[in-house]
Order: C-alpha cells, then structure tokens, then sequence
C-alpha cells in the first residue's frame, strides 16, 4: 500500500495560486471514486491545502492537483512545480508536523489542530478514511499536544496586537475593575480596546478632537465619551492609556504627565502608543510605574516571542521523530498480519 | 541521625533548584508540580530532624547557629507551602528553593553545629519567644523572594526585553499585594515574638533588644511607607529585599554574642 500526501502552502506557492487549489466538497469522492485511493482526506486552511490518502497503486501529483481545482479552474503547466509530495514515513512527519504547529507560517499556531480535527471529522463522516487515516491523525493530534505541552512552541504572544494584551494581563492580572483611555478614536485604537474589552475590561474612555467621533466610537465598544481637554484628568483614574492621535509632536511628555502621576505611586500606567508619528514621548518610560510601549516596541516583542518559538522547533522535532518511529512500527505489524510479511516493512522515502 | 535526614531534605531542595537553572537555561522554562512536591518532601524531612534533636534535646531545637539556620530555612518552607496555593506555586517555589539551599548547605557544611550549654531550664515563654521570631523571618524571605520577583518582572517590562520565565511570573500587581500580605504576616509575627521575649523571666539582653527593635522599626517603616503612598512600589520591593539581608545579617551577630540565650 501506498500512502502520501500531496499539497501546495505558503511554503510554495503565493496565495493567488493556492486560491486556485482550494479543492472542493466532492474532492475526497472523486479521489476513492475516480483516481483509485483506497482512504483520502482534504485538508484545506488559508495556508495550505493538502491531501493525505492511501492507494494500492501510485497515483501521480499532477492527477491529485487537478482534483484539487478550484471548480471551473484549468490546469497550467507549470502548476504542479509549486506541489510538494511526501511518502510513507515523510508523510507521517508531514502531518505531525503540521498537526503540531511546526510548518505554520506563524510558529506554533494552534488553529491547525482545530482544523485538521475538522478535516478528520469530516473524512470520517464520509467514510473517506479507513483503519490507516484514523490511526494517523489521531496519533498526529496525539504527538500535537505533546509537542505543545512539552515545548515552548505556543508561547508568547506574535502578533502586535495580542502582545498589548499580554503585557497589560503581565501587569495587572485583571480587568474587570480596570480603566482604560483612548487617546484617538482610530482603528487600531479599537481594535486593542476590543481585544481588552474581550478579556473583561469594562470601563473605556474614548477622547478624541472630534467630539462625534469619539461618541461614535464610545457606542460601539460600550465605552464613555470624554472632552480631549479632559485627557490629563482622566490620566489620574485610568490603569491603560492607548494613545492614536494624528498628533504630529508628542503629546504626553514627562513634564505634564509626572505631576499627575505623583498621588497614584502605587498604581502602575501602561502606556501603549500606536500613533506615528508617536504621541508619547519616549522618555515617559522613565517614569516610576509607566510602562510604555510604541508599535516598535510591540513589533520587537513579537519577534522576540516568534524567536523564542523558534527555538523551540528542534525539541518538537525530537518528540515528532520518535512517534513516526512508533508509527512505523505499528504499520510494519499491520501489514505482516495482512500479508504475513514481516519483510514488508515501510521504508523511508 | 537528623543531620542525615537534614541532608535528604537539602537533596530536594537542590533538585527543585537545579530542575529551574536547567529549564532557564534551555529558555524552556514550565511550570509545573515539581517544585512543590520537591519542596513539601523536603518540608518533611526538615521536619522531622527537628523534631528528632528537639526530642534529644529535650527543648525546641535553637540552641546554637546551626539550628537556627535550619529553623530559619524550615520556616521559609512553612510560609511557602501555607501562601505557596494563593501564587503561581511552581515559579514560587522556583525562587525559594535556593534559598532554603544555600540555608542547610551552608547549615550542614560549616562547622557551626557545636553543642552549647545550656544553663537554663526550658521556659515555654523562651521558646515561644524564639520560635515565633524565627518564623517571622520566613514570612520575611518569602516577602524577600517576592520583591525579586517583583524587581526582575518590572525590569523586563521596561526594557522591554521578555524571557521565557516572563508569562510565567504572577501579575506585577499581585505580587505586590503578595509582598504587602507577607511584610504584614511576618511584622506581626515579628512583634509577637518580641513581646514574649519580655515575659522570659530572663536578663535583658539590651544589645539584642537594640538589634531586633531596629529591624521592627526598619520593617514598620516600609509598610507606613507602602500604606501612605510614599515611594513606589519597585522600592518597596527593593526595601524588602535590603531589609531581609540586614535581619539575616543581624541574627548572625546575634547568635554569636555570648548572651542569655541564643536568638
């Protein structure tokens, strides 16, 4: 028996390609139906569409490929080149380096283990993956979770936003009493005030030059108005200051935010200033209990957390070698019990 | 016998020590529930060792510099193993592991267990009087261990350089609620254990009434300082860890005056 997978991702093929490849609901019937795979399964993310299957015969990429077609979609010539094929063993390693986060374009993921159970669940309904596909994706969501608990794969935030949140959680635990101010009414202003309001912020102040504005935006995050002149007094109350002006000078500066700081010693301030040019003056940092954070700063985090996740990579790889090694083992024994050949045992390809 | 399970104790607490340094430095730092267990089997042993030459001795076992230490070091586990659940234990017990280490080792390794006469007979109000002051320098290493942590988590937030241990500490604000409740626990403990020591029936020791008042009034001192918003709470947390150094310096001198009795 052969088993492979055969698939396109960000590795190898731009998203206007993928976007061809996207395959379809009839995808896994036509490949038992009409190419001849014994199991097959589809599994497609933004990222990456792939098909894992077993067959008696080797079947050819480009025949998988053109089932992978977008409907109405024309195969090119030099289409199948951005195709990447994997057998036997390497296959094994595929997924459960998929499965686990190690091939996503962001390290560590955890989305693709929902979608590749996803994937699996629907294959199962269908009837499209037999005694191999059930024992292989179980076993890749099996080496997933290991990878994930014994590794520092997940960790850290990656994304600007989400690090935002991270740091603010680092400093005060939280939200539910907790008192945000938005400096700005622009998106990415929203945006953060969301992803707060999402872990249980429930007190927002919106001050912006344009009074409408600010109450537009207060109405829709459930926040609260402020007069801009107001925004120094608000700067007493409030836990997490996230400045978005289109201001061209800094607008918060050691000199007129220290002063407001002095009877609130014992409450940090977590500054994030996502203008730029910035709001918030750079050495506010030096101001006992402020914490800023521009979106360089923000951006450098997240390198540093995808570094971090990087560096992870090589123990995944560790856990992942001995389950396809296990893997092997118990293919080798499936198959001597159907064909009574111990010979037969799979080899690496 | 107890100097032995002494050294079983302080192999626990090594283990929970070296298990942190090894994942720190393959920057895969965990937590998990091996500190605390590390951590509560030494406990044990602590506990019983002091128990076996507090039954030879035939008073509470603070008779001499080496007792002492491993009273202190047994306390510190006491004050983590009772606030330990209300942390993130693991990377608690990450910090107070060394410390209780480098205690028994120093405790087991120094020539400092030598017997000492005791002129007295044991008088409750003596041993509480030690005990109870004992057990407040626990609550103030715990209180010491918290400001470090308290100290390296805000240093990363400025710097804004974060390792892998940064998502594992307790929240900047917890931890300085941590700090307040331990200064608390451990200066209340601290007065109880001064008052008993005036009921003792025994000569004042005017050097060592000096020296423990200055630490009483050194830790009052921050914690008025905490309450009426004086000084930031990274100076807190620094003061905490001064402060702990100078009371373990302090009862060092102690325990060599040639004085009524030993702590």
């Amino acid at each position: 028996m052969h088993f492979f997978c055969v698939g396109i991702s960000h590795h190898t093929a731009d998203v206007e390609l993928r976007e061809r490849f996207a395959g379809h609901a009839e995808v896994d019937r036509v490949l038992r139906e009409e190419v001849g795979c014994s199991e097959a399964l589809l599994l497609t993310t933004c990222n990456r569409v792939e098909i894992y299957a077993a067959a008696e015969e080797s079947i050819p990429t480009g025949r998988i490929a053109h089932c992978l077609l977008t409907n109405g979609m024309e195969l090119q010539e030099d289409d199948v080149d951005a195709f990447y094929r994997y057998e036997a063993l390497r296959c094994v390693q595929h997924l459960f380096r998929v499965a686990s986060g190690l091939d996503s374009m962001v390290i560590g993921e955890t989305e693709i283990l929902g979608q590749a159970k996803k994937a699996y669940a629907a294959a199962g309904e269908s009837g499209a993956a037999g005694p191999f596909l059930h024992r292989l994706f179980q076993r890749a969501f099996r080496v997933a979770k290991q990878v994930r608990t014994r590794t520092g794969i997940t960790r850290g935030a990656v994304s600007v936003g989400s690090v935002a949140v991270d740091l603010a959680e680092q400093i005060f635990g939280h939200f539910e009493t907790r008192k945000v101010l938005l400096l700005g009414a622009g998106e990415a202003s929203e945006r953060t005030a969301r992803a707060l309001m999402k872990r249980g912020v429930r007190d927002i102040r919106v001050a912006n030059r344009s009074r409408e504005r600010a109450e537009a935006l207060s109405a829709l995050i459930s926040g609260r108005a402020v007069s801009i002149e107001e925004w120094e007094t608000q700067c007493r109350e409030v836990d997490i200051l996230i400045s978005s002006t289109a201001a061209t000078i800094p607008i918060v500066t050691p000199q007129n935010l220290g002063p407001l700081l002095r009877d609130r010693l014992d409450r940090p301030l977590f500054i994030i200033d996502i203008a730029v040019p910035r709001d918030v003056a750079p050495e506010v940092n030096e101001l006992e209990g402020v914490f800023l954070y521009d979106i360089d700063s923000l951006q450098s985090i997240a390198q540093q957390s995808l570094a971090l996740r990087r560096e992870q990579i090589a123990i995944g790889e560790e856990i992942i070698a001995g389950h396809v090694n296990d893997f092997s083992d118990w293919f080798a024994a499936a198959r001597e019990r159907v064909v009574g050949d111990p010979s037969l045992r799979v080899s690496e390809s | 016998m107890d100097r032995e399970l002494l050294g079983v104790s302080t192999f626990f607490f090594f283990a929970a020590m070296v298990r942190t340094v090894v994942a720190v430095r393959a920057r895969n730092y965990r937590p998990t529930i091996f500190n605390f267990f590390a951590i509560t089997f030494g406990f044990v042993f602590q506990t019983v060792a002091l128990a076996l030459r507090g039954h030879a001795l035939g008073r509470c076992p603070l008779t001499n510099l080496f007792e002492v230490l491993i009273f202190v070091a047994w306390s510190v586990s006491l004050i983590y193993l009772l606030i330990g659940p209300a942390y993130r234990l693991s990377l608690m017990g990450a910090f107070t592991a060394p410390l209780v280490f480098v205690l028994q080792a120093f405790a087991l390794l120094a020539p400092i267990d030598r017997p000492h006469a005791m002129h007295s007979p044991p008088s409750p109000w003596l041993e509480m009087h030690a005990s109870i002051s004992l057990i407040s320098y626990g609550a103030f290493a715990l209180a010491c261990i918290a400001g470090i942590m308290y100290l390296g988590q805000e240093r990363q937030l400025k710097r804004r350089q974060i390792n892998s241990m940064f998502y594992h500490f307790p929240p900047l604000t917890d931890l300085f609620a941590a700090i307040t409740r331990l200064l608390w626990l451990g200066f209340v403990l601290l007065t109880v254990g001064l008052v008993t020591g005036f009921f003792t029936g025994q000569p004042l020791p005017y050097l060592k009434i000096a020296w423990s008042l200055g630490v009483w009034i050194f830790y009052a001192a921050i914690l008025v300082a905490r309450h009426l918003g004086m000084t930031a709470p990274r100076r807190i947390a620094a003061l905490c860890v001064v402060a702990f150094s100078a009371a373990l310096t302090l009862l060092w001198g102690i325990n060599f005056l040639p004085l009524g009795h030993t702590s």
